[in-house]
């Protein structure tokens, strides 16, 4: 038996005075990749969300190697690369700026053979000088789940990885986590369509 | 590090829309030269209000930029990854707050002697007038960077943040303005300069934690 790497258990939350989940556990050990689904609204951004600690939680614990993660808030943010509902993007900073900017933003120097390896794995590198706000919804898309593999982060938390992505751009994602998890990543995706060899956690059942 | 990276960050984004500094500065110039047309070009009276008139009118110029301080972050959800970067979140208010610094703040610092000249001011005053801009814009900077957090996914933002940031702004405007009053009639401006730096520092050790706050609500 494997030790569990991410332990979730007895979490709840509340938005807007409503009930959104409750009693919510699970574990993850290195490798694995969770996919939150479940219909519109029934919790999955706010799971993410609350995974980040970026909506407090109402009960339950959260535990990383066995350490509740807010003990050491920041620790546990260094551990996480985040792809938003929105792309988190700049409009007026190429695609290539914007990952640097992200990495030194995460208090990691500026890594430049990564940021090019990862625009490459999204077929990115003709336009890694172009500006973020040139660039097309699916473009933008690439540009930041790059910039979540240039992260060199443990956790991926990920709402709606295949928003507006082509085929060959789903297929450079899945190649992407597969790598992750192969190095003993973990990942946490909000999704409708599937993904390679996710284990399946339906919220609002 | 992380703070270096969101200060030159925005400044680089500044730098690749000097429009919007630009915008600033011209309503600086424009709206201290209307005061002369409404008042008439008696130079008496213009030399005794420049102070107040160009302390106000820097004041609403480094209001006007504020409401997209953090608002643009906060639509396209770069906030979240300040939000999410492993270093203090009142570090990063701090770096926001001091970017807005250096292209408003500073720059009204520069354009002001030029505009209290045509007002009448003497070489004195002139000197007097960009010290108290240098040492007083800082806290407007931190002020309206809190009011600008506060009401982050508010409507009608802009109007709401200027009703939130002028009260508060109040005490800076007084020691400013009065520290040129009291050049021109020849008592010593250094205890308002004093005055102005103390709240500078104050606005300094307590507002970048109430910003993070706010932000933090706000992503929510």
């Amino acid at each position: 038996m494997v030790s569990a790497v991410l332990e979730v258990s007895g979490l709840a939350c509340r938005r807007g005075g409503r009930r959104v989940f409750d009693n919510l556990s699970f574990a993850l050990t290195g490798g694995e990749l969770l996919a939150l689904t479940g219909r519109n609204g029934s919790g999955k951004t706010t799971l993410l969300r609350a995974l980040a600690l970026l909506v407090p939680s109402l009960a339950g614990t959260i535990r990383w190697k066995g350490a509740d993660v807010h003990d050491d808030r920041e620790n546990w943010r260094a551990k996480l690369a985040w792809l938003g509902h929105q792309d988190g993007l700049k409009g007026d900073l190429t695609a290539a700026e914007n990952i640097l900017v992200a990495q030194r933003l995460r208090g990691q120097p500026a890594d430049v053979d990564r940021v090019a390896h990862a625009l490459s794995a999204f077929d990115l590198t003709a336009l890694k000088d172009r500006a973020a706000r040139t660039l097309s919804a699916g473009q933008r898309r690439r540009v930041a789940l790059a910039r979540v593999v240039a992260a060199k982060a443990p956790l991926w938390l990920l709402d709606e990885p295949l928003n507006a992505l082509d085929a060959p751009a789903q297929k450079a994602l899945n190649e992407g986590l597969t790598r992750h998890l192969a190095e003993g990543g973990l990942a946490i995706a909000a999704t409708h369509a599937p993904l390679d060899s996710a284990r399946i956690l339906e919220l609002g059942a | 590090m992380g703070f270096g990276a969101l200060f030159l960050r925005d400044l680089r984004l500044v730098w690749r829309r000097p429009g919007d500094v630009a915008v600033v500065l011209a309503f600086f110039v424009v709206a201290t030269v209307l005061f002369p047309l409404g008042i008439g070009p008696e130079s008496n009276l213009l030399a005794r209000i420049a102070a107040g008139v160009l302390w106000a009118a820097a004041l609403f110029a480094s209001m006007l930029s504020l409401d997209r301080l953090f608002a643009a972050d906060y639509e396209d959800g770069a906030l979240d990854l300040l939000l999410l970067a492993p270093w203090p979140l009142e570090l990063a208010a701090l770096a926001k707050c001091a970017a807005h610094w250096v292209v408003t703040g500073l720059p009204l610092a520069v354009l002001a002697p030029l505009i209290g000249g045509a007002f009448g001011l003497d070489d004195r005053s002139l000197l007097v007038l960009v010290l108290t801009l240098l040492v007083g814009t800082p806290a407007l900077s931190l002020i309206g960077g809190l009011a600008a957090a506060l009401t982050l996914g508010a409507r009608r933002s802009g109007a709401l943040l200027a009703l939130l940031a002028l009260p508060l702004c109040v005490p800076t405007l007084i020691f400013g303005a009065s520290a040129i009053e009291a050049t021109a009639t020849g008592e010593g401006f250094w205890v308002h300069l004093a005055i102005l730096g103390a709240l500078a520092l104050m606005s300094l050790a307590t507002l970048p934690w109430a910003i993070a706050a706010a932000l933090r609500q706000a992503g929510e």
